[in-house]
């Protein structure tokens, strides 16, 4: 399929060939050539284009006023005065009045030049030629010939021994860089499927930081836990509370509509990772007479009275829930691990 | 003798310099060819240019900026001047983020300009590539370019994402979550992209020390390269032009380099720079102090990309969450298809030149512009694809039209994932079907001129409106356009009477010709014989 199967009369004829009127007398639409340069006010009138200079030379001269408008304004505002500017409100006085000047003294040069430009300047149109971008033949047979003579004094074709081991040598010596990258990252194993939480490990309220007893939970509220032992200045906080934040509400057992979610419940506190199985945001925005919870992001919505099903947007299974219980203090435990992992899906997830 | 005499004369200081570099530069050479260089006028013709001034402008304030900025996760405890984040925990990237805004005289102002003419270089390269698909300013020898600027523009919103999450603010975090959970999503290997590139688990503290390198080097040194060679193919292939009286396909019409373009072109900098000042004085953008550091398990509501990531927002929202689990494995199709449709949606962009050439054959060059109507199919499309590119922008902000317009979001979300394959197919139609009418229109001006809006009350009472006939300069532009004609298959019979079965590319391609240049899918231009008879006497009303 090249264009050598084309014929010529599938294109169109190109209309003219050199600036100016050229072919066909009798076409009416034959090209006129140029029009004829209509003179400005400027061109013809002298005292015009005196006021077009005065015109540039005050927009410059004011330029040179807000420069220095801006060296002032860094002199005199404190970086945190704040004041009220309408329709703005609120501002910071420094970041206002630094980039007005700043934007004036800018903007003011370039309408200068623009203004000097478009009056004071020749605005005659002229014609420059193209030439054709394609070599001609005889550069093109020379560049061959050349071509020709340093790949036959190279022996590259002849000596193939050198040719192939050469590109061998080539093709390999990438996999170095490419070996250097290994210490990236580790190899993820079973790392997304394990979280913090294990059996006996006990709920910690996160706003109090104290372990969640059964009584503080309410019909109703929604409340954010994260395992005991983990704490925030620990080197590893972000990476495990990425995972390991819950999301504990509690339902009256009956209406309770999934049997394993009541099952793995206490007494109607069921606790459900709080990272959405779509992409990993934190799931925040509880309706508490559907029991459904919105992700935010994408907008996933998950049933928490039906094992958090699935029942609006983009997210592609259930969040997972923790089986929970409480020890013999009286507080929230965990009664192992997650069982499937939490988060976002991938490949080895199964 | 006289050049001895020349030569005894001091030459000017400037000459003399001038003299200097040319001895070891060879400027002179370059300056024969380009001081001089005609470049024509259009309004359009300066959207790249908002790219190029923008660009810089980055550049400039980037550098800026990273003498302040500290690419690091450490944590630290926030004591600097902004009240309300006294004693919170956050990284030292974030903070000093709050550094630049609130300690750092003019930091904020240069942190806005920066993030103000990062938004502004994206939508320019927007608007700049319409304008090159719309005119057909990437065909040859122009393809070139016409990939180097979609080079940009790809790298460009990835230079953005990686930019606006360097803060490791609460937002931005999210977007990088999303980020992760999207590259999780790919098959077999997905989970080890992940780890190499976090450095492990999500977050880790490698990310943002790594999204630096590439935000402050990898990348725009990229960028940098492709656009200075975007720009020395703008000079070599000269620029294109719209059709008119004395400008053909061998010449180009204007004015020269020196001075009108030194002035209007450099004065445009001083103006998109001083636009651009102007709103980070007085427009916020991106308030990272009042979204908090950022954590996994904490976010906000009405999360936004910034608008060039809102489409793939938007595939990513209202894609059906579907998977698929066999022997051990999940296909996070959910995740995946939105995944694949971003790539796919821009290649289409990239590829389109390389597919309108091989439909028309044409190999020559091409330098006078179409004019959209023109070219009807070449312009469906391109609303089309607009079409759908803006349609995924409302599903990606789903959220915000529901709690703006008191809609349902489900109800949005439906729309989306309709409207994403009848919309380009409505907007192609129509849009067509206003190309053709435009075409009909200039049609009829030529044959029969212009409609003055003088009513004429014939002798035997019938009204007419008088048309007055255009210029010769018009009648040359509305007719200047090329037509093509469709690829035949061919006699399926050679002379030898032998059967020659014409392959199914072949076909493909006849078929394509006919939808684009067939009979009801352009209109013919009116002819000089046409325009003879209607013009010598009757019929003239």
């Amino acid at each position: 399929m090249s264009s050598q199967q084309i014929p010529e009369e599938n294109l169109p004829v190109e209309q003219g060939t050199a600036h100016g009127a050229v072919e066909g007398a009798g076409d009416p639409f034959a090209d006129p050539g140029l029009p004829a340069h209509k003179p400005r006010i400027q061109d013809i009138d002298e005292r015009a284009a005196n006021r077009s200079e005065r015109a540039v030379a005050l927009m410059f001269t004011l330029s040179m006023l807000a420069t220095v408008g801006f060296i002032a304004s860094y002199v005199i505002f404190p970086v945190d005065k704040i004041v009220y500017i309408w329709p703005f409100g609120h501002v910071s006085a420094l970041n206002f009045s630094l980039g007005l000047t700043l934007g004036l003294a800018l903007f003011l040069i370039g309408a200068g030049a623009v203004h000097w430009a478009r009056t004071l300047m020749s605005d005659v149109e002229v014609a420059d030629d193209r030439h054709a971008i394609e070599a001609t033949p005889e550069v093109k047979a020379k560049v061959l010939a050349d071509f020709a003579d340093g790949a036959r004094e190279s022996a590259l074709g002849r000596r193939k021994l050198i040719r192939n081991t050469m590109f061998g040598a080539l093709a390999l010596v990438p996999l170095s860089g490419v070996v250097l990258l290994r210490d990236l990252g580790p190899l993820p194993e079973k790392k997304l499927r394990k979280t913090l939480w294990a059996k006996g490990k006990q709920l910690v309220n996160m706003n109090t930081m104290e372990p969640l007893r059964p009584e503080d939970v309410v019909v109703g509220s929604l409340t954010f836990a994260m395992p005991e032992g983990l704490e925030e200045d620990a080197h590893d906080f972000q990476s495990q509370i990425a995972k390991a934040a819950l999301m504990i509400i509690r339902i009256e057992p009956d209406n309770i509509k999934d049997k394993r979610e009541r099952e793995w419940a206490h007494e109607g506190i069921v606790a459900f990772s709080k990272i959405c199985t779509h992409v990993g945001c934190p799931i925040s925005l509880y309706e508490q007479q559907t029991h459904h919870v919105l992700c935010p992001c994408h907008q996933s919505t998950f049933d928490l009275s039906d094992g958090a099903r699935v029942i609006f947007g983009p997210a592609g299974h259930a969040l997972p829930q923790l089986r929970i219980g409480v020890n013999s203090e009286g507080n929230l435990e965990a009664l192992g691990d997650f069982e499937e992992p939490v988060g976002p899906a991938f490949w080895e997830r199964g | 003798m006289s050049t001895a005499t020349e030569t005894q004369r001091k030459a000017p200081a400037g000459e003399r310099v001038a003299d200097w570099a040319d001895g070891r530069l060879g400027i002179y050479g370059l300056a024969k060819a380009n001081m001089r260089k005609i470049f024509p006028d259009h309004w359009s013709f300066m959207l790249g240019e908002i790219c190029l001034y923008s660009f810089i402008i980055i550049i400039l304030t980037g550098v800026y900026l990273t003498l302040f900025f500290h690419p690091s996760m450490n944590e630290v405890v926030y004591h600097g001047s902004y009240e309300p984040m006294q004693g919170i925990r956050m990284s030292e990237a974030y903070a000093s983020t709050l550094d630049i805004s609130f300690d750092v005289r003019g930091g904020l102002l240069v942190r806005q300009i920066h993030h103000w003419a990062a938004v502004i270089f994206l939508a320019g390269m927007f608007v700049h590539m319409f304008r090159v698909f719309f005119t057909g300013a990437y065909r040859k020898p122009r393809e070139i370019n016409w990939l180097f600027g979609f080079l940009l523009f790809v790298l460009g919103m990835f230079t953005g994402f990686t930019g606006y999450s360097l803060p490791d603010d609460l937002l931005s975090g999210t977007g990088v979550r999303f980020t992760q959970g999207a590259i999780l999503s790919m098959p077999i290997v997905g989970t080890y992209i992940s780890m190499f590139l976090f450095g492990g688990e999500f977050p880790g503290t490698d990310i943002i020390a790594r999204f630096y390198s590439i935000h402050i080097l990898l990348l725009p040194g990229i960028m940098l390269g492709l656009v200075v060679g975007h720009l020395i193919l703008v000079f070599f292939h000269k620029h294109t032009q719209f059709a008119g009286p004395g400008k053909t396909n061998k010449n180009v019409v204007g004015m020269p380099l020196l001075p009108v373009y030194m002035a209007k072109a450099g004065g445009f900098f001083f103006l998109v720079f001083g636009f651009i000042s102007v709103i980070a004085a007085i427009a916020t953008i991106n308030p990272i102090w009042a979204l908090g550091p950022y954590r996994p398990d904490q976010v906000s509501t009405g999360a936004q990309p910034d608008w060039y990531m809102g489409f793939a927002e938007g595939f990513v929202r209202v894609m059906p969450g579907w998977e698929i689990n066999l022997w051990g494995h999940t296909l996070v199709l959910g995740v995946l298809i939105p995944l694949v449709l971003f790539g796919v949606v821009l290649a289409a962009l990239a590829l389109y030149p390389f597919i309108e050439s091989w439909i028309t054959g044409d190999k020559r060059e091409h330098h006078i512009l179409d004019r959209p109507r023109n070219a009807p199919t070449r312009t469906g499309l391109g609303v089309a694809w607009v079409t759908i590119y803006f349609v995924m922008l409302i599903g990606g902000g789903n959220d915000i039209w529901a709690t703006h317009f008191h809609m349902s979001l489900n109800a949005i979300s439906w729309f989306v994932r309709i409207a994403f394959f009848v919309g380009p197919v409505l907007a192609f139609v129509v849009t067509r079907r206003i190309c053709l009418g435009l075409q009909r229109r200039d049609k009829e001006k030529v044959l029969h001129g212009r409609e003055s809006g003088t009513i004429k009350r014939l002798p035997h009472g019938e009204f007419v409106e008088i048309h007055e006939p255009l210029s010769p300069e018009q009648l040359h532009t509305l007719t200047a356009h090329e037509q093509y004609k469709p690829i035949e298959i061919g006699p399926t019979v050679d002379e030898n009477g032998v059967e020659r079965k014409p392959s199914a590319l072949q076909k493909l391609r006849a078929r394509l010709s006919k939808s684009y240049y067939g009979e009801n899918n352009q209109i013919a231009k009116p002819t000089a014989e046409e325009y003879k008879e209607i013009t010598s006497g009757h019929g003239h009303h």
